[in-house]
């Protein structure tokens, strides 16, 4: 069998779950993507162990997560700096590395950033569910179990013997984010914009707002300068088609950015975050505090190549 | 009449075929998500009908915005009539009031009505599918009798049972999953909404018809559909 017994959870921390990069196609009967909530951090940390870019992944938010290998891999961490540690020692990040059974898996105190991956080269082995094997906790239903991973909960991989030479690599320092704890977010105005006052176009684009302790894995929740609706625009919109990024405002005035988790939504849009940024949405973290930048299509598109350009990078620097 | 297109960030277009829950528009729109299917411009990743309006999800890198709203543009030209529908109409049991619907009273006596008037009405027509969306498998449907338009409670409730029948104004919905959720509860159907092992995940899709049964509790549990 090719199949063994790789990760075994000692504690899930705040919330870790297997995700990829996302269910696509399933949005007319109202199954959102899921997927991780970086998915360039995902996306890099696969590569990096010699996986294609959709492996299942373990995603770990900010801190409390602990996981003891149960047979060789090779693995690779990626994302927010929680302060992770092998046995106690600090793990380099962005690298492929190399663990043996018994290895535990720790993270110290988080230093910038909300979420981690961590990529196994194989692949973690859910069952892919509607062509992903993200999981999609609101209706119990992919990665593993349809839940967030628990204490004792065993993941699934392949015997290492393919991944062994993946060991070493690393993504170079130019192409690994930068995170911080003051984000600016680059977006275009949205599709209901002319339904807010201009006044509130103007605190939009010049407040800061803080990232609340309310945010998880179905938007970003933030506390500022309320925004309001013209007089003469509806109290509410009829419920419509909405992308991760999109930034809605309901009745409280207080915007919030939706992540991957939501596939329709009736409030309205003020803007949305560009696909460039989408990845940084992932490191948010409570306290945090974002600032909005506009930009027009043409910008955002130039942005988006860069990205994918440091992914095509990576890939061919690595391909086997 | 052309559709107003926009920007949904930098890889969405959101095309509007018109205003308000109309079966016409509704009708327009799936009539657009069929064509835009068919002719699978390229870069066009997803699309999400909606009420009156589709949203068409793209690669940006594959796509460029401008031809793309031009192709959409030109997908629109409808006939005067929207093409015949026949969808089957499924039959949903519900259990009406009591435990499994407690604001069934509650919107009973905003509208000066009895419990079984609710019902009545409720249960008295068909409904469309308009759209599939804030959960898997959860279908709004209209329009619900004018009498019976009801706002959503003042404080939503952060869990909702698994099969939970539910109006908010004009619209009834089930809740095929348990979530949070704001409508009124009068009932419960048994019927299985959603199953991601399912070949067809969803039981319904935009443009099916759907009719409740009131059932009792005890016929309920013995249905199988």
């Amino acid at each position: 069998m090719d199949r063994v017994d790789l990760l075994e959870i000692i504690a899930p921390g705040i919330l870790a779950s297997v995700q990829d990069t996302g269910r696509r196609g399933y949005g007319p009967i109202g199954v959102a993507p899921s997927g991780a909530a970086d998915g360039y951090a995902c996306r890099l940390g696969n590569l990096l162990v010699g996986n294609l870019e959709d492996a299942a992944v373990v995603e770990i938010t900010l801190m409390g997560f602990e996981a003891r290998f149960r047979y060789e891999a090779v693995v690779a961490l990626t994302g927010a700096d929680l302060g992770a540690g092998l046995n106690g020692d600090p793990l380099p990040m962005w690298t492929a590395v190399k663990v043996a059974p018994g290895d535990i898996l720790s993270f110290q105190t988080p230093v910038c950033g909300c979420r981690a991956y961590l990529a196994v080269g194989g692949g973690f082995s859910v069952p892919a569910v509607m062509g992903s094997r993200s999981t999609n906790t609101g209706a119990a239903f992919g990665g593993h179990d349809g839940r967030a991973l628990r204490a004792g909960d065993i993941l699934a991989g392949r015997r290492p013997e393919a991944h062994r030479h993946c060991a070493g690599r690393a993504i170079p320092a130019a192409l690994q984010p930068v995170y911080t704890t003051a984000w600016t977010l680059r977006v275009i105005p949205g599709p209901q914009a002319d339904q807010f006052t201009p006044a509130s176009h103007a605190r939009f684009y010049e407040a800061v707002y803080a990232v609340s302790e309310k945010s998880d894995r179905t938007g970003v929740r933030l506390e500022g300068p309320v925004l309001d609706k013209r007089p003469e625009a509806p109290d509410s919109i009829l419920s419509e088609g909405i992308i991760s990024g999109a930034i809605q405002v309901p009745g409280d005035g207080q915007p919030i950015i939706l992540l991957n988790e939501t596939v329709t939504g009736g409030y309205r849009k003020i803007a949305a975050v560009i696909a460039a940024d989408l990845p940084l949405l992932g490191q948010l973290a409570p306290g945090d505090t974002v600032r909005f930048q506009e930009t027009n299509i043409s910008e955002a598109v130039a942005l988006l190549r860069q990205v994918e350009a440091a992914v095509d990078w990576v890939r061919a620097r690595y391909a086997d | 009449m052309p559709p107003v297109i926009r920007h949904l960030g930098d890889r969405g277009l959101l095309v509007e075929l018109g205003t308000g829950i109309d079966p016409a528009v509704n009708r327009r729109v799936q009539q657009l998500q069929r064509r835009l299917a068919r002719e699978n411009p390229i870069g066009v990743v997803e699309t999400v009908p909606a009420y009156s309006s589709l949203l068409v999800i793209y690669d940006p890198l594959q796509a460029a915005p401008e031809l793309l709203k031009r192709r959409i543009t030109a997908l629109c030209r409808f006939d005067a009539a929207p093409p015949p529908e026949n969808h089957e109409v499924h039959a949903i049991p519900v259990v009406y009031g009591g435990e499994d619907g407690p604001d069934l009273e509650t919107v009973a006596a905003f509208h000066g009505l009895t419990g079984e008037d609710v019902i009545r009405l409720h249960s008295g027509r068909v409904y469309r599918v308009y759209m599939i969306g804030f959960t898997p498998g959860y279908p709004y449907m209209g329009e619900l009798p004018e009498a019976l338009d009801t706002p959503r409670r003042d404080t939503p409730r952060t869990r909702i049972p698994k099969g939970s029948v539910a109006i908010a104004q004009r619209q009834t919905g089930i809740y095929p999953v348990v979530s949070p959720g704001g409508w009124q509860i009068i009932g419960r159907t048994p019927v299985e909404l959603f199953d991601a092992r399912r070949e067809a995940p969803s039981l319904l899709a935009m443009g099916h018809q759907v009719r409740f049964i009131p059932v009792s509790a005890e016929e309920a549990d013995q249905w199988t559909g």
